[in-house]
C-alpha cells in the first residue's frame, strides 16, 4: 500500500471551528475512545467509523470528511451522541456536516440521501404532509429506481396502508414556513 | 383528561391501526384527544439534515396551533415525531438566537412551552396504568413478547427526558398490567434503519433482520412497538430478510395499543389487524381471532 503523506494545520483547525459555529459542538473534547464507533448501528456500511470522522475534523481535513460516505449514512439514531462520555453532541455534528455540504453544492457519496431529503420536503412544501405516494415516485424518477420496491408499494396499497391522493391541510402554513427559512438562509 | 394530538403523517397512511387502536383505547380511558386543524408535517429527517431554523420552526409552528387551541399538552405517538417535537423545545431554550429567528418565522412566541407526551407516558403512569388494568376483558396471559422502544424514544435522555435511555420498562409496565409476559432481550433501543428504509434498503434489511433474530432467540412471539417507522421496517420487510438471509422469522409485529384494545376486548377487525403483512391469527389463536 502506498504511504500518502498529509499535511495537517497546528493548532484547532479552522473546519472544527466552522463546525463549531454551525452546530454549537467542540468536537476537539473528542479523546477517541471510540466508545461511538462500537454503538453506531450503521459503522458497517461506512468508510470512516464516527471517531475517525471526528478526528479528521479536528484535524481540518475537510475534503476526506465531505467526500466520505459516513456524513450521509447516519442513521441519526442518537447512540453516540447518548453514550459519549465529553458529551460531544456526533449526531449533531452529522447534521451540520450535511447541511454545510447540501449549501456548498458539494457532490454526495451516497446521492440518493440528498435527494431523498429534496423530494421529502417538497412534497411537505406542496401538501403539508407527507404525501408518501408522490415522494416515492419523485424520489424513484429522480435516483431512477424505478423497479425498485414496486411490490411492497402495491401491498401497501392494497392494505390501505398509502393515500391514493394527498390532502392539503396545513399546507399554507407549513408552505410559509418553509419558504421564509428558505428566503433567509439562501436555500 | 384533554390533549391535543398531533398523528404526524405516518398515523394517517401507512400506521393507520396505531391512530386507530390509540384513539379507542384512550376513549375507554375517558382520555380526550383533540386532534390538532391543520397540523402540518414535523419535517423529520430531511428538515433537520437541511436547515437547523426549518427543523426547529415546523414542530414549534404546529405547537403555535396547540396554543390557539388553548391547550398545554399534546401527545405525539410517533417516535420520530416525538423527538423532533422534543428536539426544537430544547433548541430553542437553550440558543436565545434560534429561538428568536423561529419565532419570526412562525409569527408566534411561547409555543415552546407546551408539554409534548409520548402515549408510553400518559398511559405507563397512574392514574391510567391501574385503570388499564381494571378495563382487561380478555384473556391474553398466554402471550410472551418483547417490548421494541426503537433509537428515537428514549434518546438523547437529556432532550427527551423520557423513561431510562438504555434499558427502557413504561412498555414492559403496560403490557405487565394486561398480564402479557415481556421478555429481557438485548434490542429494546437499537436501531432498524428508519429513514433508509427507501434509500438504502440493504442497511435495513441488516438491522432489521438482527432485531427480529434476537426476538426470536429469547422465544418471543411477537414484537411490539410504538413507532410507526419501526413497525414498517420490521413488518414489511420480512419477506425481503428471508430472501437475503435465507431465514423466515414471520414473527408478528403489532402496537401496543393494539395489545391493550385487543385486552379490553375490542376485536382484531376493530384494531385492523388485518393491515400487518405478518399475520396475528396464529398468535391470538382461531377462537380469538375470530372476537
Amino acid at each position: 500500500m502506498a504511504i500518502k503523506t498529509i499535511h495537517v494545520p497546528q493548532g484547532f483547525s479552522d473546519f472544527a471551528e466552522a463546525i463549531s459555529s454551525v452546530s454549537g459542538v467542540n468536537v476537539n473534547l473528542c479523546f477517541q475512545c471510540t466508545k461511538c464507533a462500537s454503538g453506531c448501528p450503521v459503522s458497517f456500511a461506512m468508510d470512516y467509523t464516527p471517531p475517525q470522522l471526528i478526528h479528521a475534523i479536528q484535524l481540518g481535513l475537510s475534503d476526506l470528511v465531505f467526500k466520505s460516505k459516513t456524513v450521509w449514512l447516519c442513521a441519526s439514531c442518537q447512540t453516540c451522541t447518548t453514550r459519549c462520555p465529553q458529551e460531544v453532541d456526533l449526531a449533531v455534528v452529522m447534521d451540520a456536516l450535511r447541511i454545510i455540504a447540501q449549501r456548498q453544492k458539494l457532490q454526495a457519496k451516497v446521492p440518493e440521501i440528498p435527494t431523498f431529503y429534496r423530494s421529502a420536503l417538497r412534497t411537505v412544501a406542496l401538501f403539508g404532509r407527507m404525501y408518501e405516494l408522490g415522494m416515492i415516485v419523485m424520489l424513484k424518477l429522480a435516483t431512477r429506481s424505478l423497479s425498485k420496491d414496486i411490490g411492497l408499494g402495491l401491498k401497501m396499497l392494497m392494505k390501505g396502508k398509502l393515500n391514493i391522493l394527498p390532502t392539503f391541510k396545513g399546507a399554507l402554513t407549513a408552505r410559509r414556513i418553509i419558504s421564509q427559512v428558505e428566503a433567509r438562509e439562501k436555500l | 383528561m384533554t390533549y391535543a394530538y398531533y398523528p404526524g403523517c405516518s398515523l394517517h397512511s401507512s400506521a393507520k391501526e396505531y391512530d386507530h387502536s390509540l384513539r379507542a383505547v384512550c376513549s375507554r380511558l375517558g382520555v380526550e384527544l383533540v386532534e390538532i386543524e391543520k397540523w402540518f408535517c414535523c419535517g423529520t429527517t430531511p428538515a433537520h439534515s437541511v436547515s437547523r431554523l426549518l427543523a426547529a420552526a415546523l414542530p414549534l409552528g404546529n405547537l403555535a396551533i396547540v396554543q390557539k387551541m388553548r391547550l398545554k399538552e399534546v401527545i405525539v405517538p410517533c417516535a420520530a415525531c416525538f423527538w423532533r417535537f422534543k428536539s426544537a423545545v430544547y433548541d430553542v431554550a437553550n440558543d436565545n438566537g434560534l429561538r428568536e429567528k423561529v419565532e419570526e418565522v412562525i409569527k408566534d412566541s411561547g409555543s415552546h412551552d407546551v408539554k409534548v407526551y409520548h402515549p408510553l407516558e400518559l398511559l405507563s403512569l397512574e392514574p391510567q396504568l391501574g385503570e388499564i388494568a381494571s378495563l382487561v376483558k380478555r384473556d391474553l396471559t398466554d402471550l410472551k413478547v418483547v417490548c421494541y422502544y426503537g433509537c428515537l424514544l428514549t434518546r438523547p435522555p437529556k432532550v427527551v427526558q423520557f423513561d431510562v435511555c438504555e434499558y427502557p420498562e413504561s412498555m414492559d409496565r403496560i403490557l405487565g398490567a394486561l398480564g402479557i409476559t415481556t421478555l429481557d432481550w438485548s434490542y429494546k433501543t437499537d436501531c432498524c434503519g428508519a429513514s433508509f428504509a427507501l434509500t438504502r434498503t440493504d442497511i435495513v434489511l441488516k438491522l432489521s433482520h438482527e432485531i427480529l433474530d434476537g426476538a426470536k432467540s429469547v422465544g418471543a412471539d411477537a414484537i411490539v412497538v410504538a413507532c410507526p417507522l419501526c413497525h414498517t421496517n420490521l413488518d414489511t420487510r420480512q419477506e425481503e430478510i428471508k430472501q437475503t438471509y435465507g431465514l423466515n422469522y414471520e414473527l408478528p409485529i403489532l402496537y401496543f395499543t393494539q395489545l391493550i384494545g385487543l385486552s379490553f376486548g375490542l376485536s382484531p377487525r376493530e384494531m385492523l389487524l388485518g393491515k400487518h403483512f405478518i399475520t396475528t391469527e396464529k398468535l391470538l389463536g382461531v377462537k380469538r381471532y375470530a372476537g
